[in-house]
């Protein structure tokens, strides 16, 4: 079946739903509705290209995706280097620079949810929200490229412009340092 | 030849003691292991160091639910109804009306 484009319902249509998805990756209401609006004008000049193999919301939401990657770029670029400092000699922290050993704080520790399929807490929620929002902007758009989108990792190098070596380095820690926040908060 | 044997022996046993103090590598493997490949000499490594290690044993149950997790917010999130203000919508419909008959 062909798909075909209709801008005049554009709006009725799709803007919620590409509000939604922007909000929930970049957590900041005015530049998410920006991005709604870009994603509309920008699919205004590619609509030639449109060749009705995908429907029309996913056609608006890889526009809208495109713009998402750019404001990670935008905003690791800025913020990398002083955020990713910062958390570097966390790191330190977590592990003794000798042996690669945990350090004596920062071992893991059971949180009580490890084994059961129970549904977890508000509460840890909320926690899990909070150390979310932590993470640097690089950090935080490949963890969610990767766990959200589920993007193969050579797409998330090029996007973002992170070698590979790099991109697991940033992996690990953006977990080990999630983890921490959770047990600093929970425990 | 008994020395080059104890010689390697020594090896051994100070290759293996990084592996089992190593946490920090071992993590990175278990994150590494979790979303792509790793190599069958890392496999091992990580599987010693599992053995002996109590609490990489805890992180990679926790890295494992912490994934599940943050998949769960987001996509729970997802679920939730946004709704942009009708003026908003309003407006945006406008520019684009203005954008079509440009053309």
């Amino acid at each position: 079946m062909q798909h075909q484009l209709n801008p005049h319902q554009w709006v009725a249509a799709h803007a919620d739903y590409l509000y939604g998805f922007a909000i929930t990756r970049i957590n900041d209401d005015e530049l998410a509705r920006d991005l709604v609006q870009d994603t509309f004008l920008a699919a205004l000049q590619k609509t030639a290209g449109f060749q009705g193999k995908s429907s029309e919301r996913t056609w608006l939401t890889a526009i809208l995706k495109n713009k998402i990657i750019d404001v990670y770029r935008k905003k690791s670029s800025g913020l990398q280097n002083i955020t990713e400092k910062e958390v570097e000699d966390e790191q330190n922290d977590f592990f003794n620079a000798d042996d690669g050993h945990w350090t004596k704080s920062s071992g893991p520790k059971e949180f009580g949810i490890e084994d059961s399929d129970k549904l977890v807490s508000k509460e840890f929620e909320q926690i899990m929200k909070r150390c979310l929002q932590k993470l640097p902007a690089l950090w935080m758009s490949v963890f969610t490229m990767k766990h959200i989108d589920e993007e193969p990792t050579e797409t998330i190098c090029t996007e973002l412009k992170v070698s590979q070596a790099n991109f697991w380095v940033i992996i690990h820690r953006a977990k080990v340092n999630l983890r921490a926040c959770l047990q600093r908060n929970w425990i | 030849m008994p020395a080059t044997k104890l010689d390697l022996n020594i090896k051994t046993m100070s290759y293996l003691k990084k592996v089992i103090y190593n946490c920090k590598q071992a993590t990175f493997l278990i994150e590494k292991k979790s979303i792509g490949k790793i190599t069958f000499r890392e496999s091992f490594e990580l599987r010693v160091h599992l053995l002996g290690c109590s609490f990489c044993r805890i992180y990679k149950k926790q890295s494992r639910i912490i994934n599940q997790m943050v998949q769960e917010l987001f996509r729970s999130s997802m679920h939730q109804d946004y709704k942009l203000d009708e003026n908003f919508k309003n407006e945006l419909q406008g520019r684009i009306e203005d954008e079509l008959n440009k053309n």
